[in-house]
């Protein structure tokens, strides 16, 4: 089986704390991973050193068979990568922002991506907008097409449906589904077990270590959990057991 | 590391986009300077009346009673304080009491007759220059249309001599170099393209990561030297613009022409703006948040005001506020635009304030780059 992403050791410390502790990931390709955790676990820091936002303290490995370390200039224009927060120009339309994008990834024939890219998207009629105007499922929608418009081969998303509503939820999930049909990675933050559920593949992090991966039925078998979320609090709580 | 243009142009043209439908700032980048030209220009416009001046008289002859009443009753001077010694002057102007000490030397109605040229002594409180040189004009005035009318007779050869029948030695005090209105304008130029400059650049680089749209833009495979020319060229030309608004403000309101070489000048401007909008780049990379930026920018601008010879005359401040003073950009800057604008000086006059300028550009453009970083840490 390929991968992805095969990174292993990888750890991130700020001020003293070890935020990441020497985890290892392994994202097999064409699949969809969830990535949960709770609050302050180390899935962003992780999301964010492995398309080269931050430089890993300490590990090693390979995105989309490149050099984590040397090439990440290389791996940030293969990937796509959806941040926690909106974070598109809120005082430029729906079709600058994607037309800014278009460009910074220097990519060719870019009017006729855009036109495909808004319809996919449905966001033609909103394309001259001010992205600051959108409501959340909009916003959302904008965020998704921009990292997806460069046809990247790994896709990064840290917690796109964070407030979203159920229906908007269930579209922008159909969508990841889609992509990955045509070949796509993706890694994906969740805090939602309905959408956890609809993962190839599950790991559970917690205070900067890897807890348990596997897929859905493995997680709930393993725990001898009755459901995927009473396997998500039976992991959590065996790591805090033994703190105060 | 490779530069391309089609990403620049990317960067470049968001920032038009959100500068256009920014209007706050757009209203600052334009009203600014207009208002402080305003200010400033007409702030030291007035014609001051009725100063106060001290009189030493050491002659008491005709002439100098003539002088000393001329004095009273024209409107420009006000003779307060009648002094008995040169240490009493000084005290006076030290205090601020007087703007003026006026002496007139023994014998000097004797050596009038005689036609030997006396001298009478101003010695004037410069902190102020736009009086002083009015002053010293309406002394030569006042004394000339005083001495006519007791210059007649025998003595009528005095008054129409070619030469002046006495000489006015001026001595300025804490102000050797005299600014005026003229002086202040180059310093206007170059404090108004610093502050805004500087600010402008800042708030743009932390605005974007306070939004958290500098993680976005760092995920995307852009090199430092891509952002810094996108985020600097619009800002130069923005400089450009304030610049060329001041200068018609002070053409057409104030009079004052350009001397020398506009391209000279338009190329001076290219390396202080430079200066400015790398430094202001340097301070987004350490500043956290806008505020901070801010008060950055303003702890960068008071030494850049007050050390640059803009406010103070250079060759008067303390050995240690020249060596600062040497290392910040505005000092060459108000040296060159003084010497283009009011002097008219070339090239190679210049060159002397020009070289450092460019040394001081080169050194933030490179540490600023250095300071960008790629990633979040």
């Amino acid at each position: 089986m390929s991968y992805a992403v095969d990174v292993k050791n990888l750890t991130k410390r700020f001020q003293g704390h070890t935020i990441v502790d020497h985890i290892g990931i392994r994202l097999p390709c064409g699949q969809i991973c969830g990535f949960l955790g709770p609050n302050g676990g180390g899935k962003t820091t992780t999301i964010r050193m492995l398309c080269g936002l931050l430089r890993p303290d300490e590990g090693e490995g390979v995105c989309l068979g490149l050099d984590l370390g040397r090439d990440a200039d290389k791996i940030r224009s293969r990937t796509g990568y959806m941040t926690q927060k909106f974070s598109f120009w809120e005082d430029l339309t729906v079709r600058e922002n994607l037309e800014f994008v278009a460009k910074m990834f220097a990519m060719n024939h870019v009017e006729d991506r855009l036109r495909e890219c808004l319809r996919n998207f449905g966001l033609t009629l909103r394309a001259d907008q001010l992205a600051g105007e959108l409501s959340g499922g909009w916003r959302q929608r904008l965020a998704l097409a921009a990292c997806i418009l460069h046809e990247p081969e790994l896709l990064l998303l840290d917690e796109p449906t964070a407030g979203v509503d159920p229906k908007s939820r269930r579209e922008f999930w159909n969508e990841i589904k889609e992509f990955t049909n045509r070949g796509l990675t993706t890694l994906v933050s969740t805090h939602y077990m309905d959408e956890a559920e609809r993962c190839d593949k599950i790991i559970y992090i917690a205070d900067g270590h890897i807890v348990a991966e596997g897929s859905a039925g493995e997680l709930m078998e393993k725990s001898g959990a009755g459901s995927l979320e009473e396997s998500f609090i039976y992991y959590i709580d065996e790591v805090w057991k033994g703190e105060p | 590391m490779t530069v391309s243009f089609t990403k620049i142009c990317a960067i470049l043209k968001k920032e038009f986009l959100q500068l256009k439908r920014d209007r706050a700032t757009a209203a600052m980048v334009v009203l600014i300077p207009i208002v402080q030209l305003l200010l400033f220009g007409y702030a030291i416009d007035n014609d001051p009346r009725h100063l106060h001046t001290a009189l030493l008289s050491r002659d008491n002859g005709v002439f100098s009673r003539t002088i000393a009443a001329g004095l009273k009753n024209s409107e420009y001077f006000r003779v307060d304080e009648e002094v008995a010694s040169d240490d009493g002057g000084r005290k006076l102007l030290q205090q601020g009491v007087v703007q003026f000490v006026l002496t007139i030397p023994e014998d000097f109605s004797r050596n009038l007759v005689r036609g030997r040229g006396p001298s009478l002594l101003l010695e004037a409180d410069a902190s102020d220059p736009v009086t002083v040189a009015g002053a010293v004009g309406a002394l030569n005035g006042i004394l000339t249309t005083s001495l006519r009318r007791c210059l007649n007779g025998p003595l009528s050869f005095l008054g129409k001599s070619a030469v002046s029948p006495l000489n006015i030695m001026v001595h300025k005090l804490y102000n050797p170099e005299g600014f005026t209105r003229y002086n202040i304008i180059p310093g206007l130029i170059g404090v108004l393209l610093l502050l805004t400059g500087m600010m402008i650049t800042a708030l743009s680089l932390t605005r974007e990561r306070e939004r958290g749209t500098m993680e976005n833009m760092l995920s995307m495979p852009v090199t430092p030297i891509e952002v810094m020319c996108g985020k600097i060229v619009p800002y130069i030309l923005i400089g450009y613009l304030q610049a060329a608004v001041i200068i018609l403000v002070a053409y057409f309101l104030f009079d004052i022409p350009i001397l020398g070489s506009s391209w000279l000048l338009a190329l001076t401007l290219l390396m202080f703006l430079m200066c400015n909008l790398a430094l202001g780049f340097a301070i987004s990379t350490a500043a956290k948040n806008q505020m901070q930026s801010i008060q950055m920018t303003i702890f960068l601008f008071l030494p850049s005001i007050m050390l640059s010879g803009f406010m103070f005359p250079f060759s008067g401040m303390p050995q240690w506020a020249q060596a600062i003073g040497n290392c910040i950009p505005m000092t060459y800057f108000i040296r060159i635009a003084r010497g283009i604008i009011l002097k008219g000086s070339n090239f190679s006059e210049i060159w002397r304030n020009f070289w450092p300028l460019l040394l001081l550009m080169l050194t933030t453009t490179a540490a600023a780059v250095r300071l960008y970083r790629k990633t979040l840490d």
